[in-house]
């Protein structure tokens, strides 16, 4: 189901582009350079960054050795290391051991924060938890009715104030009234803000401090939002949303375009921060969880998994 | 903006540092480097090979100039080049013969574009003394007309909605008409974020310019865009008459290495950069001051224009004029100090000098101390501000205690005070550097070669292409 859905969204892709591993390594050719730069454009696409130059070093490397010699073994061995790097990268959401359990959502600007809290939400609520979202945006235009829409929509409460209220006011009274109302999730909205503004990272950390006042453990859940059309500035918003508050996982939104979310890759193996879930597309059921193969072969522009038939096998 | 890829670029030119001639040899150093901070920029993997062909092409078939070291030589080749890419001059955005100027918003989800639209309205009403209309279109997004309306609403300016009911291409074209009977010279329509391969919304945009004829169509790009860049902005420019970009959120510390991506892929230049969440944090984009930026050399004139913008000139002169007579005060020193202050958070006005974004990188600047400082200064008394030298140790406990500060802080700043005005005034008469006049110091030096046209950018008249509008909807 999972698997699926990312390749539907990543189908597109690949229907816009024709490009991919497998026109690129289809058959057993012997390799040259020409192959590997092609390689090594497929990589730096996808936004791997350095991720990419560590792979194309050590395409080069293997090859020297004989490790591989043709187009098949260059195709194992990229898929194989691609995999091992994010293979652990999934992971569950955190639960309170008792009392509503708080999740905060973060993130740069328009990354699609408030969206994912209503997929998240709606996931949640499937499930069958009494959810409550907080609308700690209180900055952005129309920010709180943006996520009061959300919460008619999926039938769920909403803690929220004025636009312009102090949002750390907003969030503790959003847990006083999850623990008198038994909520079992609380999802925090914040608003869109740039790693590199300090202010706003000051107000970042005191929400979280004033959610922390309430309920010591929480935020249980502080997700990042990413955005899976930005390139090497996601690793500097994981790093510094990370000096505020420990991220427990990436969401990856917007990974039904053509962009590859190499990032989150690079971050998962730089930060080793899991990647929670994907986002792919606006609506409410969009959201799915992290599968690493789907994720790899989305880079790759691979449809099958590995030990299925290659697409172009009988050319 | 650029810093990292500045910095980057810096240290491939220190290796190229004391060498006689550029050789395929010494280059290739520079043109690695060049590559890598390109790519770690996010230029896309393309455009970055061409760039770098053509500048190490570039390199080769020139002569070594003598007056010159090699890499400052290598340097220019590359701010060159660079500006090339980029377009070599102010974009403008075309303006209607008749009737509105009607400018269209496109692009990815969350780049920026509603906010753009408030701000696109704020600066020409300001500057060009239009009497814009909004226009809601974005039917998608929950609450996408309630945040235009209230960015209208803050603004003064109209907005035309029909709630979220209808669609888009009609909307727009009703708006169009109602700016046509209530005299609006200046129509932004607003549309829903979409992706590029999003067959059906896409045509709902080509429906749009079908209907609306819109005579600017703008791409509103996040500078933090990745490699993608070229796929996104190369779709919407194959389906939509695109004439511009705006590059938004370039006040954060990306290297916006899309920036090039998408000049290169669209051939439209890039009209403004959007640097912070507010309606007034909307910057006209010069493509040479940002090859410049990029190579280190700072933005200066950016920084001169803005200070025009928000600084009193004539306070500023007689200032510098008191300044270089030594006869500064601190009541001058805090009348300066809060102009500087409006000029945006320090660190962002330092950060356009030359050389200062390298400088900068990681230095943590406080504008809290500005505040420390006035604090102390509006502790003092009239007198005391206008003869520092009165302030003797008990007056000085006093300024502390009553400004919250450590007396240290408060000997540092009268020592500092006195140590500033002693320099200036030796610089007044000609001690230092053969003299500065207060009009270099008032921001008024001569800026030739700098000075936008006149008519100012990126606005310019007449269409573009030649596309009509028909008359009279
Ligand atoms: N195609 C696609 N669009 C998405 C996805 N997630 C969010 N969006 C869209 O991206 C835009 C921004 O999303 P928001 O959820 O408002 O983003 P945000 O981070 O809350 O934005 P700010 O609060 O303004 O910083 C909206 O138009 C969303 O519909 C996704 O997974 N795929
Ligand atoms: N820091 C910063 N934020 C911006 C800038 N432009 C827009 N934003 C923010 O980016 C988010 C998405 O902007 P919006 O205009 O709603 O995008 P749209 O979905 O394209 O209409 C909002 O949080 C804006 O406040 C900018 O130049 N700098
Ligand atoms: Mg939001
Ligand atoms: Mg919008």
């Amino acid at each position: 189901m999972v698997l699926r859905r990312l390749l539907q969204g990543l189908r597109k892709t690949r229907e816009k582009l024709g490009d991919g591993l497998s026109r690129l390594l289809g058959g057993r050719r012997p390799l040259d350079e020409d192959l590997i730069e092609e390689i090594e454009e497929l990589l730096y696409t996808a936004d791997l960054g350095p991720t990419g130059e560590e792979l194309v070093a050590g395409i080069q490397d293997a090859w020297k050795k004989k490790e591989i010699t043709e187009t098949g073994e260059l195709r194992r061995w990229l898929r194989n290391a691609l995999l091992a790097r994010v293979r652990g990268a999934s992971g569950r959401l955190a639960q309170a051991a008792e009392g509503p359990t708080v999740i905060l959502v973060a993130g740069v600007n328009g990354s699609g924060k408030t969206t994912s809290i209503a997929k998240l939400a709606k996931f949640l609520k499937d499930r069958g938890d009494k959810v409550c979202l907080c609308a700690a945006d209180t900055f952005r235009a129309a920010a709180v009715e943006q996520l009061t829409l959300w919460a008619e929509r999926l039938g769920v409460d909403i803690v929220k104030q004025d636009t312009g209220a102090d949002p750390a006011a907003v969030a503790f009274d959003a847990v006083e009234a999850s623990i008198a109302r038994k909520v079992d999730t609380l999802i925090v909205d914040t608003a869109g803000r740039l790693h590199t503004q300090k202010n706003l990272m000051r107000e970042l950390e005191k929400i979280i401090r004033v959610i922390g006042k309430r309920i010591p453990e929480a935020p249980h859940e502080t997700l990042l939002v990413l955005d899976a059309t930005t390139g090497q500035n996601a690793i500097r918003q994981a790093e510094e949303f990370g000096k505020i508050v420990p991220i427990d996982g990436l969401i990856l939104a917007k990974l039904d375009g053509t962009a590859k979310g190499g990032a989150a890759f690079s971050i998962h193996d730089a930060l080793g921060i899991p990647i929670k879930f994907v986002g792919l597309g606006e609506r409410l059921e969009d959201l799915e969880a992290f599968d690493p193969e789907s994720f790899v072969d989305g880079i790759l522009g691979e449809e099958r998994g590995e030990g299925a038939r290659e697409p172009d096998g009988s050319l | 903006m650029f810093e990292s890829l500045t910095s980057a670029l810096g240290k491939a030119f220190q290796s190229l540092r004391g060498q006689r001639n550029l050789t395929e040899e010494n280059i290739q150093e520079g043109l690695k480097a060049v590559r890598r901070a390109l790519l770690e920029a996010d230029v896309h993997f393309k455009v970055v090979k061409s760039f770098v062909n053509r500048v190490k092409e570039s390199a080769l078939g020139r002569e070594v100039l003598q007056s010159v070291s090699p890499a400052d030589q290598f340097v220019k080749i590359c701010h060159d080049e660079l500006v090339r890419l980029m377009g070599s001059e102010t974009a403008r955005i075309p303006v209607a013969d008749q009737g509105p100027t009607v400018v269209m918003l496109a692009g990815l989800q969350g780049s920026g574009k509603t906010t753009t639209c408030a701000k696109l309205a704020h600066y020409v009403r300001k500057r060009k003394k239009k009497r814009p209309l909004l226009v809601a279109a974005d039917l998608q997004r929950p609450a996408a007309v309630e945040q235009l309306r209230t960015l209208g609403r803050q603004l003064g300016i109209e907005v035309y909605e029909e709630g979220v009911d209808g669609n888009p291409p009609a909307v727009c074209e009703r708006g169009i008409r109602h700016a046509f009977r209530n005299g609006h010279d200046f129509v932004i329509l607003d549309t829903a974020g979409r992706l590029h391969v999003d067959d059906r919304l896409m045509k709902e945009l080509e429906e749009v310019v079908k209907r609306c004829k819109p005579h600017a169509v703008v791409l509103v790009c996040d500078a933090m865009l990745g490699q993608d860049a070229v796929n996104s902005a190369g779709e919407f420019h194959r389906r939509l008459p695109l004439t511009g970009i705006v590059l938004t959120k370039l006040d954060g510390d990306t290297r916006g290495g899309a920036a090039l991506s998408v000049r290169e892929v669209t051939g439209c230049p890039v009209l403004f950069a959007g640097v912070g969440e507010k309606t007034e944090d909307l910057e006209e984009f010069h493509p040479d001051r940002m090859a410049g930026r990029i190579l280190g050399m700072g933005d200066v004139v950016g920084l001169v224009e803005r200070a025009q913008e928000v600084l009193d000139e004539k306070d500023a002169e007689k200032a510098a004029k008191k300044l270089l007579k030594g006869r500064f005060t601190f009541e001058d020193f805090l009348k300066q100090m809060q102009m500087v202050r409006k000029l945006g958070p320090l660190k962002k006005v330092l950060g356009m000098l030359p050389g200062m974004g390298q400088a900068l990188e990681g230095v943590e600047i406080e504008d809290g101390h500005f505040a420390r400082l006035e604090a102390m200064i509006l502790s003092m008394t009239p007198l005391e501000r206008r003869d520092p030298d009165r302030i003797d140790l008990s007056r000085r406990r006093r300024i502390a205690a009553g400004s919250g500060n450590e007396l240290q802080a408060v000997h540092n700043l009268i020592k500092q005070f006195k140590q500033m005005r002693k320099m200036f005034g030796k610089m007044g008469k000609g001690g230092i550097g053969g003299g500065l006049s207060p009009e270099m110091l008032a921001g008024k030096g001569p800026r030739k070669g700098f000075r936008t046209p006149k008519g100012g950018a990126p606005f310019g008249s007449g269409r573009p292409g030649g596309r009509k509008r028909g008359r009279g909807f």
